[in-house]
């Protein structure tokens, strides 16, 4: 088979990185340097790029979406010399299954179920800014001990997100001991999530009004148990990892992004973070009461791959210290709000009360209309600015809802991380983004 | 997220005049000619990353609240504005008609745009002048229609039951 005929037969179309003599000078100097990216940066004239690259001495291949280290289906194409990635692009969409528009088919009380399945490692960020967004176009305000259950629950879920990641990460940089760790320790998260909400995973757990249930008996001896466990098995991945010659010759200087550049690209997240803008919306733009407790926010100073890792491992440390203090400060009173509009009456009423029998059928079956308008809210989730986009026309069921994923948009960077370094730092480097395909291709 | 003392609009100088929406955020109005021109300036007083861009399609809402000097068009692109050194948030909404879904990219401005703005195309068909690699990004190239426009039926995959009703 010539290799036209293997173009011809894999080949997907326009999207796909194109062959040098087929991208245009613009496209290509935009894609040869990530400076021309930059809007204060110095701008470069696409004649003076080198892209005199002959025939033979430039190779087109695929990663992915099969790949093990792409984190599910990111098939990333790479213009490679020899091992140097000199050009590369990022194809997604093998995941799509409209979740935007599904989401205008369900009503307001349906819609957690839907988009706690994007970021399916962080579901309940999810359904936090869904619920954040809708509660703002009702106007409705929700019960402390809500708030506070929200942020314990939330912030459980980022250590066991960054736990996560820092399994997948050992696993892509060859430590399988880190992979079993991780996922040994994200399982007892995990089960107190299973005990408190029904559910390992897609809880459903934060909806419009509050939480669908009050935390259960003993709650505290649970997340004690947690928050006394976890610090100590990160000390362990520390010693596992942090100095160890390998893992740190295979990240320390690899994929440096510079804050210029981030900001640029819109990267949000550890990414914004590693390389050195203190941005965090829980410090800088405080939802729940996140202005109510004390942590830090992680920042790293070169921008690398190990910087990335750092900020992680510390941020578990943090959420650790933000989840004893919502212990501590965890006020008494209701745990969602008394509004009849958009609460369902209490179980015990359904069996002596034909209308809060109706009134229960009617929240679950018609759900409840919400006043025209739009809003935009943001949550720092594991990954970065989460953002829901909600548009009301006063029906009971969402307009638009667009969700603006942080996986999705710090893919963008990719290119500009991995271009100039090996073929084999780019599985280091695709690891520190963390992306979620499910969130990426919604 | 409370109305900061200084408005953007102020802080960029822009005539527009700010209204203000749910949750006391920041909304400007901009018509697709001063498109280019607002985002600049905005990006000129600080406002240095864009956290979000998306379409509308007001096909079957076209009596939405806008204030009086908008004309209300099929497709709206929304543009979320972050200003890291302030805290601050602005938000555009632009007008775009049915008949000439096509706006200015903002690419150049904010490179961060470039997926974004991608799927707004994919989705909506909504075009983007400039745009450095203006393709689908979502759903295969050979795929007709803009999913997310209102008049883009939803699918419905047949079940085995007696009266199911057939795929629409």
């Amino acid at each position: 088979m010539t290799s036209e005929e293997l173009k011809a037969e894999t080949s997907e179309g326009l999207q796909e990185l194109q062959e040098r003599d087929e991208t245009g000078p613009v496209a290509l100097a935009i894609e040869e340097g990530s400076q021309f990216r930059l809007p204060e940066g110095p701008v470069l004239n696409p004649g003076d790029i080198d892209v005199e690259f002959g025939e033979d001495e430039t190779m087109i291949i695929n990663m992915g979406p099969q790949h093990p280290s792409t984190h599910g289906v990111l098939r990333i194409m790479m213009e490679l010399e020899g091992e140097t990635v000199l050009r590369s692009k990022p194809i997604i969409g093998y995941l799509h299954t409209g979740m935007e528009k599904t989401g205008e088919e369900l009503t307001y009380v349906q819609g957690a179920t839907n988009v706690t399945r994007m970021d399916y490692l962080s579901p309940l960020h999810n359904e936090l800014v869904f619920s954040l967004a809708a509660e703002a176009l009702l106007g409705i305000e929700i019960p402390p001990r809500s708030t506070w259950i929200r942020m314990l629950m939330t912030e459980l879920n980022r250590i066991s997100s960054h736990v996560m990641w820092m399994a997948t990460n050992g696993m892509d940089l060859a430590s399988t001991s880190m992979m079993i760790y991780g996922f040994r320790d994200r399982e007892m998260i995990l089960s107190f999530f299973e005990k408190t909400t029904g559910l390992r995973m897609n809880h459903d757990y934060i909806r419009p009004g509050g939480v669908a249930a009050d935390l259960p008996d003993g709650w505290e001896d649970d997340v004690m148990s947690i928050v006394e466990t976890i610090p100590g098995r990160v000390d362990e991945y520390d010693e596992l990892l942090t100095g160890q010659p390998i893992f740190k010759r295979r990240t320390e200087g690899v994929g440096i992004i510079s804050p210029e550049l981030a900001t640029a690209m819109s990267a949000t997240g550890p990414i914004l973070r590693a390389s050195g803008v203190a941005w965090d919306l829980r410090r800088a733009m405080p939802y729940l009461a996140y202005d109510e407790v004390d942590f830090d926010v992680i920042v790293g100073s070169v921008g690398d791959t190990f910087d990335r890792y750092a900020v992680r491992m510390n941020e578990i440390r943090e959420s650790c210290k933000i989840v004893r203090q919502c212990v501590e400060k965890m006020p008494l009173g209701d745990y969602r709000a008394q509004d009849k509009k958009v609460t369902p009456p209490p179980r015990a009423r359904i069996d002596e009360s034909m209308e809060a029998l109706i009134h229960h059928f009617k929240i679950f079956t018609r759900g409840f209309e919400v006043p025209p308008g739009e809003v935009y809210t943001a949550i720092e989730s594991p990954r970065g600015e989460l953002g829901c986009y909600l548009v009301a026309d006063g029906s009971n069921k969402p307009y638009r809802m667009h969700i603006r994923g942080p996986s999705f948009v710090n893919l963008q960077s990719l290119p500009p991380l991995l271009r100039g370094g090996l073929i084999a730092d780019a599985i280091a480097v695709i690891s520190s983004v963390d992306p979620v395909m499910g969130e990426v291709d919604r | 997220m409370t109305a900061a003392a200084t408005s953007a609009a102020e802080l960029a100088g822009l005539p527009e005049s700010p209204t203000v929406g749910a949750g006391g955020q920041e909304v400007i109005h901009v018509t697709r000619e001063r498109y280019l021109e607002v985002t600049g300036a905005l990006r000129d007083a600080g406002f240095e990353m864009c956290a979000d861009l998306c379409a509308v399609d007001y096909l079957r809402h076209p009596d939405r609240p806008l204030p009086e000097a908008v004309t209300p068009e099929r497709f709206e692109i929304v543009v979320n504005l972050l200003s890291l050194e302030r805290r601050q948030r602005v938000r555009l909404r632009v007008q775009v008609p049915a008949s000439d879904p096509v706006v200015p990219t903002l690419f150049n401005l904010y490179p961060g745009t470039e997926n974004m703005e991608r799927e707004a195309f994919d989705l909506f068909g909504v075009c983007f002048e400039g745009h450095p690699d203006h393709t689908r990004i979502l759903m295969p190239d050979d795929w007709e229609g803009h999913p997310l426009r209102k008049d883009y039926s939803v699918g419905r995959v047949p079940v085995q039951f007696k009266q199911a009703p057939g795929p629409r």
